[in-house]
């Protein structure tokens, strides 16, 4: 407290320090006064009184001294004269002083922005109460990876589990609200969920209740809690909404309660939340067998997951052992945390991106030293005259990095503003960054922008302070200005540095020529169908109005109809979903001509539905067999069709036509589909390897099965123009369908390369930056070198070495430093790049292309750098040259 | 020597509370004069000693300083303790005892037994 206090005294005393001078030197006056006056009483001479005085009184000038010295912050104002004085020198090339700040700030910028969205996303933690003590659970095979767990596994969990408070399963699914008072129809993303998510997760309801037990069992009244921004968008805010009903795929829901508006599990896409039991058909809730449910579970405290989930693995065996044989029934549980479960999957190109922007800010850092090393070689002599006056080197080196720091402060401040348009830029532009809503510069990052420009300018200013500030004074002060060797230290140590740069950068390089390779191999994957000129378009046929499969079918035809019939149309077709947009749900399928399967093992193949015209609409060839008929519809509807993998894995030695598959849904014990055709292999994700896949006509229009269409348009000439007609045939048959997703088959391939994309043209505009600042690296060193050496060069051309040879010369001492640095950054690329290989896509972390692409780019630049100054040293008039000697 | 000078200051504080204590508001002059001839005229204080103490005293705001006139009509600066400054003088005196009191255990000849 006192301390305190007295800092306090002391630093208003050194702001206004000329009052208390003042009134101290009155202070001292008076004493000395007094004291005279003593001495007077004591019969002393008025000189011999004053004499006396001032030698009791000590030095006037030392009492001041040491007055001053106790009453002000001594350091303080030395760091001030420092700041004054840095400023001063900076003021004077202010060329260099905005360039060396703006570089600074990209810098600092960029990299505050990455550790932003670092922190807010894969660091913070969730926003709800103990998030450490949330897991995600995943059911687990042997041999396979984790797996979406069946209703049925989930709750036996519920029952078994001793390490977990309690736990909730969820699905994502989708309802067609109707239009209403004046609103359109609109599709909503929605979850299901058993009642206890919320309270797993710790939140609750802002308005009204939440899901009770009563809610979520089979039978009960219809309930919905809507998510904040449903409610504000949709209801205005108005909490009468509470109680009323909405109309959710034509069946009324009464809704109960509203969440946070900071509720966004898992993404904000979902709008509202119904009951489990309510959505999800009685036979599927007790099924072992159906894997589609994203289970949360909240540990007890003090319980690690590793305990808890042996627990629940050990349960799930039980499962297994007693069940095996009769469906595909999984062995374990795995669990992880409900964050990395979030967020894992950005880890990688994130920190991928931070150590390119950390990358980026070494090399501007490095630059600085550069620059500031070469402006130190040039004030030298000043050094020398003020350590010959008494300056210590410790107060020489503090004020040579006050004057870095300076410029690092400024770039820091002007990068806080970049990396806030940064993170604005980075949360807007990446798509599917997860939380990416919950990113937003706060004072950690403020505290980190304040670290990283701290470090910098120390890193940036030390290495040329120490360089400046030692050395022999007295040489110094001999040397001449143009001495012929007299800097060859610093010279060598700019090389260095140099070096250093030009290794960055060539990391730098191949990591974003690795990264932009493999997005262009994204971009060439061939779908195995045509991707110009075909819109797509999503509506779901669900509700009482769509309950028998003559009403799906009536629709669907009547639509496909209208659409073949308008002017420019080719050709549209009907699917569930088209190739690249996902995996969706696979099915279990036997073939009845094969002998039976072992014992627990399953096959499964990817579920598409597709009406007679889908192939020809999206050019998927067919290789052999037919495509399905017009008449293949309604109960007339056993026919399949699969694709070149199906009959590569299933059918390997045979042909399949003619043969049937064996798939169980109207029924327990499954029905025959005669195979009919095969047809060419499509991605259903671009970065995926084929997969089997199995189409049945989608014109069977079984409710739940064949209302989910995709409407694929293909026409000669731009295809978006067919978008609003298409809608308003939609509308005319049904005007509360909504439709969703009306994307050409170009931006859904475009979106599943998008982040590729990203994270590779952000890499490689890093990449080109750094490369600019090693060129004007080399340009700089190299400039300086050769007017250090117009008198040396003016006496190798006197004495007659040819034009081309200082050339020549000159370019190998600027290119060595290059050469150096890129042999080194070789090396590190080879020992780094494996770092990167999980966001490769066909690409090996030691691609030779990449690598040479990088060393030609990089020779090609140091030469351009080089040639100048080179040229210019080759110039040089012998004559002028020797003169000005 | 830098060793004595340090207890030199922490005792020269102790001084200077006690003598405001006992003598009430005083200027620099005043004070140092009384210090030595308590002592005995066993101490020397010059001011470039004391005006460090005091200004540190005052930062500590255990002492305060007004610019009055002094009793032979000269203008000086006094100061004076404040109850801050009271409470420093007790604690620093109770400390300041114990530690001779020690010291002066070992010091004495039966000590040693």
């Amino acid at each position: 407290m006192l301390k305190l206090r007295r800092l306090w005294m002391r630093l208003r005393a050194t702001i206004g320090s000329s009052h208390c001078d003042r009134d101290f030197g009155d202070e001292l006056e008076s004493i000395l006064q007094m004291h005279v006056d003593d001495n007077l009483r004591r019969g002393m001479t008025p000189e011999e009184a004053r004499r006396q005085a001032h030698i009791r009184l000590g030095g006037v000038e030392q009492v001041q001294q040491i007055a001053r010295d106790s009453r002000g912050l001594p350091w303080l104002e030395v760091v001030g004269r420092d700041l004054r004085y840095g400023a001063r020198t900076l003021l004077r090339t202010p060329g260099f002083t905005v360039v060396a700040m703006l570089v600074m700030a990209i810098g600092i910028g960029a990299s505050v922005s990455l550790f932003t969205v670092i922190h807010s996303v894969l660091l913070r933690p969730l926003p709800f109460p103990h998030p450490d003590r949330l897991v995600a659970i995943y059911s687990q095979d042997a041999a396979s990876s984790r797996n979406t767990v069946a209703p049925g596994d989930f709750y036996d969990w519920q029952n078994a589990s001793q390490g977990y408070e309690q736990m909730a399963i969820w699905r994502w699914t989708g309802f067609n609200m109707s239009a209403s008072d004046g609103q359109l129809p609109e599709f909503l993303n929605a979850g299901t969920c058993s009642w206890k998510l919320f309270s797993t997760l710790g939140v609750s309801t802002v308005l009204g209740r939440s899901f009770t037990p009563a809610d979520d069992s089979f039978g009960a009244a219809r309930t919905a809690i809507l998510s904040w921004s449903l409610f504000e968008r949709r209801f205005n805010h108005d909490p009468a909404v509470l109680g009323n009903a909405v109309r959710l795929n034509g069946q009324l829901y009464t809704v109960v309660g509203v969440l946070p508006d900071w509720f966004q599990y898992p993404n904000p896409k979902i709008q509202l939340w119904v009951p489990w039991q309510i959505e999800i058909p009685p036979v599927i809730q007790l099924s072992h067998y159906d894997h589609i449910g994203y289970v949360v579970g909240r540990l007890k405290p003090d319980i690690p997951s590793t305990v808890a989930i042996q627990e629940l693995s050990a349960a799930q065996h039980q499962i297994y052992l007693r069940l095996n044989g009769t469906g595909p029934v999984k062995q374990g549980a795995v669990a992880t945390s409900l964050l990395e479960d979030l967020v894992g999957e950005v880890k990688t190109p994130l920190y991928v991106l931070l150590s390119a922007v950390v990358c980026l800010l070494f090399i501007a850092a490095l630059n600085l030293s550069n620059l500031l090393v070469a402006r130190s070689a040039a004030r030298r002599r000043e050094m020398a005259i003020r350590t010959a006056l008494g300056s210590s080197r410790l107060c020489l080196i503090r004020q040579q990095l006050t004057e870095s720091l300076l410029i690092c402060m400024g770039g820091g401040i002007v990068g806080l503003f970049l990396a806030t348009a940064g993170t604005r830029w980075l949360t807007t532009h990446w798509g599917g960054l997860p939380r990416a809503y919950s990113v937003h510069l706060d004072s950690m990052a403020v505290a980190f922008a304040l670290g990283i420009t701290v470090t910098a300018g120390v890193l940036a200013g030390l290495l040329p302070a120490i360089s400046a500030s030692g050395g022999n004074v007295f040489s110094a002060l001999q040397e001449n200005l143009r001495g012929l060797g007299g800097s060859a230290a610093r010279t060598s140590m700019r090389k260095a540095l140099l070096t250093g740069e030009v290794a960055l950068t060539v990391v730098l390089l191949v990591a974003a020529g690795l990264l932009f390779r493999s997005f262009l191999r994204l971009r060439a994957v061939d779908l195995g169908c045509t991707t110009r000129n075909v819109l797509t378009m999503n509506y779901f046929l669900r509700g009482d109005k769509y309950s028998k499969p003559e009403q799906i079918v009536n629709f669907d035809t009547e639509l496909l109809e209208k659409v073949r019939h308008t002017p420019g149309v080719e050709a549209a077709g009907l699917t569930n979903v088209v190739p690249g947009d996902g995996y969706y749900g696979d099915h279990e399928f036997w073939v009845p001509e094969h002998p039976p399967q072992p014992l627990g093992e399953h096959h499964f193949a990817a579920y598409r539905t597709a009406d007679p015209d889908y192939f020809s609409t999206l050019q998927i060839p067919l290789v052999r067999g037919r495509f399905f008929s017009e008449n293949e519809r309604l109960e007339h509807d056993k026919y399949a069709i699969v694709n070149q993998e199906f009959v590569r894995q299933f059918f390997p030695a045979e042909d399949p036509i003619g043969k049937h598959l064996r798939v169980a849904w109207r029924t327990q014990q499954g029905e025959n589909y005669e195979l009919i055709g095969v047809v060419g292999d499509t991605s259903y994700q671009i970065d995926r390897p084929a997969r089997p896949m199995m189409w049945f006509p989608i014109l069977a229009g079984i409710p739940g099965n064949s209302g989910d269409s995709v409407l694929v348009v293909r026409s000669a000439k731009d295809v978006m123009a067919f978008a609003t007609p298409v809608q308003k045939m939609i509308a005319s048959l049904d005007p509360d369908l909504p439709v969703k997703n009306i994307l050409k088959m170009e931006q859904i391939v475009g979106e599943s390369t998008a982040n590729s994309s990203f994270t590779a043209t952000l890499v490689l505009s890093f990449a080109g930056l750094s490369l600019l600042l090693a060129a004007v690296g080399l340009y700089g060193v190299l400039s300086y070198l050769v007017t250090q050496r117009t008198p040396e060069i003016g006496i190798r051309m006197a004495l007659g070495a040819e034009r081309e040879r200082v050339l020549c010369l000159m370019l190998v001492d600027g290119l060595r430093p290059a050469l150096v640095g890129l042999s080194l950054g070789m090396a590190a690329s080879v020992a780094i790049t494996r770092l990167i290989r999980s966001v490769l896509y066909a690409t090996s972390p030691l691609d030779a292309t990449v690598f040479c692409l990088v060393i030609v780019t990089l020779l090609l630049s140091s030469i351009a750098a080089c040639l100048v100054p080179a040229w210019r040293a080759s110039r040089i008039d012998p004559m002028h040259a020797l003169r000005s000697e | 020597m830098a060793n004595k000078t340090e207890v030199w200051l922490g005792t020269l504080s102790l001084l200077v509370l006690r003598t405001l204590a006992t003598m009430g508001p005083q200027h620099g002059y005043g004070l140092a004069r009384r210090i030595e001839q308590i002592s005995g005229d066993q101490l020397s204080l010059n001011y470039g000693t004391l005006y460090p103490a005091l200004l540190k005293l005052e930062q500590e705001g255990a002492i305060t300083s007004e610019w009055g006139v002094s009793d032979n009509n000269r203008k000086a600066k006094f100061y004076r303790l404040t109850r801050t400054g009271r409470r420093q003088l007790e604690r620093q005196t109770h400390d300041w005892q114990q530690a001779t009191a020690i010291v002066a255990r070992f010091l004495s000849p039966s000590g040693e037994g």
